[in-house]
């Protein structure tokens, strides 16, 4: 009896795995999530030694150099001002990934804990917060951003602002819906009547559950983050010049289009792959996380 | 149910409150002056801006500002464009069509093009189509709308003088004005097609496994009929409630799209009155 006990014991320590253990090998399967991790990590060692990469300076101005198709001193030309453009594709990178990031970064802080106390707290606390949210959601896409930064100013800062206060609803509905399923369980019930103080439970028992979703939702919204900054530079309303930020090259880039159409293409395919390599990997953490280790 | 929709009405009071809020607010913070910029042209007097100010109603406190706003609005109101000196309603009015129409058209591409693809992904699931396709719509939402607009003026346009890149078209020639939509409803319309034919692919394949699909097939119809009567239909829900939705990002993607294409609309104007701080006109 005894023995058989004993032989039990190892045997069950072995079955339980960390989390980690758990999805790693479903992570090694997914060819989507890799190729979206590769593209990120080799755009963010790009924007680290950006100036090994592209040893060009990306803003000095030499006339002489104008315009040059792409060749082998200027691997994709050079724009009107004579600026190596794959220098400044390059050095845009460090920019559009710390734009894309911080604004993910305030979005998901600050609709976070909205929907924390919100679907917590319940009641007119509950109320009040989902109509602000309700008033941000009512201005579509980009529309919301851009009003912020015509208020505060066309620079990079305040586009990082912008984007992220328009990102916030999408956080706060989502993890606002999460806790109200999460708040039913029993093992929060217990933790509330054996005393356990409101933010420990927010934050050990109910945390976990959110954690998934948002990371799901963080790496694609950093996506339409990158194209809203983008947009808005696009449109004059974000970097200043001479930013080398891939939105405001493509603007530089239209008066030449016939002439020069490198200024605008290599941003723009920048502007793509990066993208491409965040949606990839959030719809591959998706395909991974959910709904297996709902907790 | 009457009462679940009359708090539900209720609730939404505070809300367009609090967006009226939200936009004078903005409106009235923009940095710069108007009448200064109205009147730059000439050398006015300190007299002629203190009396074009009065005349806008400028300095009176901000919450009285607010009301006349609100109030105005309600009575359709809405002002005099600055820069242009036109009531803000006619302009309004004679741009919102057109970019009404851009979005109806990118919708219409988007949806033609993305339920199409959905398909032949949820049936042809696994094999390269499949992956092939959903590569594609993974491309389509990675794409700035702007960049594609921007690649297919130069292809279409400059390479091969096939289609006008700018301006809205001859009011009346039914051919000049389809010539103009094209490009911009396509480059509009590629992320919302990208986003469709995910959610058609996933829709149609919860729909497939469902038994009565079975059912329709023992009952001896053909292959066509049973997939597009019987399965498409069903699927085809929650892709109209997405339609909805993607109706919204539309509009909003036309402020991008107008200004590259140079076509008369909403975005455009919004665009142009906040670089202008043409305050009553945003």
């Amino acid at each position: 009896m005894a023995d058989a006990l004993a032989a039990a014991a190892p045997a069950a320590r072995a079955r339980t795995r960390t989390r980690w253990q758990m999805l790693a090998p479903r992570i090694r399967r997914h060819r989507g999530l890799l190729l979206g991790a590769g593209i990120l990590v080799c755009l963010s060692a790009i924007a680290l030694a950006q100036n090994t990469v592209a040893p060009q300076n990306p803003i000095k101005i030499d006339i002489t150099q104008a315009l040059q198709p792409p060749n082998r001193a200027h691997v994709m030309g050079t724009d009107a001002f004579g600026r190596d453009v794959f220098s400044r594709v390059v050095h845009g990178a460090r920019i559009s990934l710390t734009v894309g990031a911080i604004s993910v970064v305030i979005a998901a802080t600050v609709g976070t804990t909205v929907g924390l106390v919100a679907g917590y707290a319940g009641g007119s606390v509950d109320a009040v917060a989902m109509r602000i949210i309700d008033v941000l959601l009512a201005f579509p896409g980009v529309l919301l951003a851009l009003g912020i930064v015509s208020v505060l100013g066309p620079n990079l800062q305040n586009l990082m602002i912008a984007v992220g206060v328009s990102g916030i609803p999408v956080y706060a509905r989502l993890v606002r819906s999460t806790v109200l399923v999460a708040k039913e369980q029993l093992y929060v019930e217990a933790a509330r009547v054996i005393g356990v103080p409101i933010p420990v439970i927010l934050a050990r028992h109910i945390l976990p559950n959110v954690g998934a979703p948002i990371i799901v939702a963080a790496s694609l919204g950093m996506g339409t983050s990158i194209l809203a900054a983008a947009g808005l530079s696009f449109i004059g309303l974000g970097s200043t010049p001479p930013t080398p930020e891939w939105g405001r090259m493509l603007t530089e880039g239209r008066d030449y289009l016939r002439d020069a159409w490198w200024i605008s293409t290599f941003p723009g395919i920048a502007i793509m792959i990066t993208v491409l390599g965040v949606n990839l990997l959030g719809d591959g953490l998706r395909d991974v996380l959910d709904p297996r280790l709902r907790v | 149910m009457l009462r679940f929709l009359s708090a539900r009405l209720l609730a939404t009071i505070p809300v367009v409150f609090g967006v009226t809020v939200a936009v004078f607010s903005m409106l009235y913070l923009i940095p710069g002056d108007p009448v200064k910029m109205m009147l730059s042209e000439f050398q006015s007097t300190p007299e002629q801006i203190a009396h074009m100010r009065a005349q806008l109603h400028l300095d009176d406190p901000p919450w009285i500002q607010y009301g006349r706003f609100v109030w105005n609005g309600l009575h359709g109101d809405l002002g005099m464009s600055i820069r242009d000196d036109r009531p803000v309603t006619q302009e309004i009015e004679e741009v919102f069509p057109s970019t009404v129409v851009l979005a109806v058209a990118a919708l219409a591409i988007s949806a033609t093009l993305g339920v199409t693809l959905g398909i032949i992904a949820a049936l042809r699931q696994n094999t390269w189509a499949d992956v092939t396709t959903m590569m594609l719509a993974t491309l389509g939402i990675s794409m700035p709308s702007f960049w594609l607009a921007l690649m297919l003026i130069f292809i279409f346009s400059l390479y091969f003088g096939l289609l006008p890149a700018a301006g809205g078209g001859e009011p009346g020639h039914l051919g000049d004005i389809l010539a103009h939509l094209i490009m911009p409803a396509v480059a509009l319309g590629v992320g919302a097609a990208a986003i469709i034919a995910r959610l058609t692919r996933s829709s149609m394949l919860d729909v497939l496994r469902l038994e009565y699909m079975n059912t329709a097939r023992a009952k001896g119809l053909n292959g066509a009929t049973v997939v597009l009567r019987h399965g498409l239909q069903n699927a085809l829900i929650p892709i109209i409630t997405i339609f909805g939705l993607q109706f919204g990002a539309l509009l909003a993607g036309t402020v991008f799209i107008e200004t590259v294409f140079g076509r008369p609309g909403l975005g455009r104007l919004v665009v142009n009155a906040i670089l202008n701080k043409d305050f009553p006109l945003v």
